[in-house]
């Protein structure tokens, strides 16, 4: 059987004056019912581009998009502008990271709620209405009968939160997108958040995909992981392989970087020296080079491919290392070894190394 | 030359209430937002303290209350024995000779107009230090070598650096003055994430190089554990309990300081299962906050005298000072968070502390947490 969502080979450029942002470069990956797929990176590595193209939001006149994104038998690039518009926010719906911009101001909660039914459903308002205030119970919203009368601005931000998963349910999609749901949330209501998609997943059934920057939070709600990086993704594995034995120098990174509650206070963070780079003019060879302390002169020319990993069932990874020598590397920095110390495991010699090596080496100290 | 004192800052009773009014000509008063409603604490020279809070907790009123941004509505704040609170605006700026602030928005935090080198100039500018151009110039270059910028981007804008950068250039105009105290409220908040490990690296070193006294005010919990010799854990204006990180972090003694960590996830999928204690409904008005302690309309071990009479903060064994009647026990604390306890039982017993994937499942047993607990009750 074919899995609910599938992506092959996506691709999506932007035209703009400076050149094509290559936002979205060749990614592949599937979901199915009740399964969550997490979806981390950073700023501009394209996590929400992928899935704003899946919802169908980010045609314009500016944007190539390639590939497929298999639906039900149907491709959703192919779909018309009609179709589309029944699918998005009927059988697949998106949650955003800021609820308050993502609620219209003027209207009352409960009209915005019944709007979203109306639209996909042969339903009268009325019942339309008191499904609104069945939909705001199960999200745990207080005093339903009262609250669909309100304004957003009446609502709290882990409310609104709630609201916007209310009208995401409100059609009972099969596969839900959460983009941040709740980067702009405090700790204690994030918990609560990640808790009622938990609880309504295993109630309803459905597919989600959970796009994040923090480990945390994926951790905690994803099967399976997707890593990307400039467009791309460069590790692809279940939730316990890529905290377990992760495989790319990035996914190192991002778990080195970070400060954890259940490590020692003391342990020194190993930042990733640089910043992303730009999706206009993209490294040669393996876009991470720039950043890797592994890096390698052949690094600089090939591009390397996502594979399996040996001996790893559905773990793949986009890396020029040798699996023995990653292998060595994240036995290293588990114990506690600086990157620096490691370099050397990447190869015999200094030599075969790229010229800008020693310049970003000095740079590096300096910062 | 006079002894050193201990403290940097002691802050008393501080209170700061923002009136809200009504009416467009004839404004009266009809309520106060109680921002920061009777706060006391000590900064001691040197340390670094956290702040840490949910949203509208009082955390930033507390920071600008620190350097004057803001007038108290009552209460002391003595800087380096000398009370700040009363003092007259034109008077202020010895004070902030010696107490500087980075921001959390490296993007609003800048002025667009200015080049860099200007930007970091400024407090010379207002102070009127090194006044010889090539002197100041080179002063300049200096700073942003020290936080790592390039010295040669002198003159380029702001918006030609990333977050990262911009973040730096905030600290290098910060630390200009060479203050004693630097404010950091949330400096990495807005930054990504392989880009904050750099940035607090950075607030590391300089406190070392330069013995700063360093107010971190965060939300991210594991951020100020990481930087943060005490912390300060505050509730819609209060402080609700004050410890050293270790003991914050291992055996949190308010119902609220273990939600808060409770609720942090951790991002080890093996990390064991741990009873969350999730919080309901969300934090009050601070204008219309909870009679009596303030925590009890979401707390979960609330009872009849957290509504009637309020907590005062006490000591309550170890260093940790907390505003509760009823404190966590070490059962509930273990029950909250099993593996976070253990990390440290790790650390203690002399392990060296990496939580492989093997050793974390091991150090969620209970028996190392007991050996902690008994370990603390000896001390």
């Amino acid at each position: 059987m074919s899995p609910l969502l599938e992506v092959e080979d996506l691709r999506v450029t932007f035209d703009t004056e400076d050149g094509p942002v290559h936002a979205v470069d060749g990614i592949s990956y599937a979901v199915d019912t009740g399964q969550t797929l997490g979806i981390v990176g950073e700023s501009g590595s394209g996590k929400s581009v992928t899935s704003l193209t899946t919802m169908g939001l980010t045609r314009a006149s500016n944007t190539r998009i390639q590939g497929r994104i298999m639906w039900d038998g149907e491709d959703l690039i192919a779909a018309s502008g009609r179709e589309m518009r029944r699918i998005r926010g009927n059988e697949i719906a998106m949650i955003f990271q800021d609820p308050l911009s993502s609620l219209h101001p003027f209207y009352k909660v409960g009209w915005q709620l019944v709007e979203a039914m109306v639209s996909h459903r042969d339903i009268s308002k009325a019942a339309a209405r008191a499904e609104a205030v069945k939909l705001l119970e199960m999200v745990g919203i207080p005093d339903p009968d009262r609250r669909v009368n309100q304004y957003p601005h009446e609502f709290s931000g882990g409310m609104r939160q709630r609201v916007m998963i209310a009208m995401a349910l409100a059609n009972q999609p099969k596969l839900l997108i959460a983009d941040e749901p709740t980067t702009a949330l405090d700790v204690t209501v994030q918990a609560q958040i990640l808790a009622l998609l938990d609880d309504l997943q295993r109630r309803l059934g459905m597919a989600i995909i959970i796009i994040t920057h923090d480990l945390g939070v994926i951790a905690e709600t994803a099967d399976e992981i997707a890593v990307m990086y400039a467009g791309r993704i460069v590790e692809h594995a279940s939730t316990d392989r890529i905290f377990g034995s992760p495989q790319h120098p990035y996914t190192w990174g991002l778990l080195r970087s970070i400060p954890r509650l259940d490590t020692t206070r003391d342990e020194e963070l190993v930042p990733i020296a640089g910043r992303p780079p730009s999706l206009i003019h993209r490294p040669s060879g393996c876009f991470f080079h720039p950043r890797c302390p592994y890096v390698r002169e052949a690094h600089e020319r090939i591009d390397p491919e996502l594979e399996s990993v040996p001996d790893e069932p559905g773990h793949e990874v986009a890396c020029l290392l040798d699996p023995e020598t990653r292998a060595a590397i994240w036995r290293g920095l588990q114990s506690g070894q600086s990157p620096t110390s490691l370099r050397q495991l990447a190869g015999e010699s200094e030599e075969g190394l790229p010229t800008t090596v020693p310049q970003r080496l000095a740079r590096e100290a300096r910062e | 030359m006079t002894a050193l004192r201990d403290n940097l800052v002691e802050v008393r009773d501080l209170t700061k209430h923002f009136p809200i009014t009504q009416g467009i000509i004839v404004q009266r008063q009809i309520g106060a937002v109680k921002a920061v409603d009777g706060i006391s604490f000590d900064v001691k020279r040197g340390e670094t303290l956290g702040l840490v809070g949910e949203t509208g907790c009082g955390k930033s009123t507390t920071a600008r209350l620190l350097v004057r941004l803001l007038h108290p509505t009552s209460g002391t704040v003595l800087f380096d024995g000398e009370d700040i609170s009363s003092r007259k605006r034109a008077t202020l700026k010895s004070l902030h000779r010696q107490a500087q602030m980075v921001f959390q928005d490296p993007y609003s935090s800048l002025n667009p107009r200015k080049t860099v080198g200007s930007i970091i100039a400024e407090p010379y500018a207002i102070h009127g230090l090194y006044k010889g151009e090539g002197e100041r110039k080179q002063r300049v270059q200096e700073l942003m070598d020290r936080v790592g910028l390039n010295p040669e981007h002198y003159n380029r804008y702001p918006h030609e650096f990333s977050g990262g950068q911009r973040q730096r250039i905030g600290v290098a105009r910060a630390i200009a003055l060479e203050p004693k105290l630097l404010i950091a409220d949330e400096p990495v908040s807005a930054l990504d994430v392989s880009i904050q490990a750099q940035v607090l690296n950075l607030l590391k070193r300089l406190q070392r190089e330069m013995g700063l006294t360093l107010v971190f005010i965060s939300h991210d919990l594991s951020v100020v554990r990481h930087m943060c010799d005490r912390v300060a854990v505050m509730y819609l204006g209060k402080i609700v309990e004050l410890a050293s990180s270790d003991a914050l972090y291992t055996y949190p003694r308010h119902p609220y300081t273990g939600a808060l960590l409770s609720a942090v996830p951790v991002p080890d999928p093996t990390g064991g299962k741990r009873e969350r204690a999730i919080l309901t409904g969300d934090v009050p008005s601070p204008a219309n906050p909870p009679r009596a302690c303030r925590f009890h309309t979401r707390c979960l071990k609330a009872q009849e005298l957290c509504r009637t009479e309020e907590p005062l903060i006490e000591n309550k064994g170890g260093d940790t000072e907390a505003a509760c009647h009823f404190p966590l026990t070490e059962e509930e604390v273990s029950e909250q968070l099993p593996g976070r306890s253990s990390a440290r039982a790790d650390a203690s017993a002399g392990y060296s502390s990496s939580s492989t994937y093997s050793d974390s499942r091991a150090s969620s047993s209970p028996l190392l947490l007991q050996s902690l607990i008994s370990r603390k009750s000896e001390r």
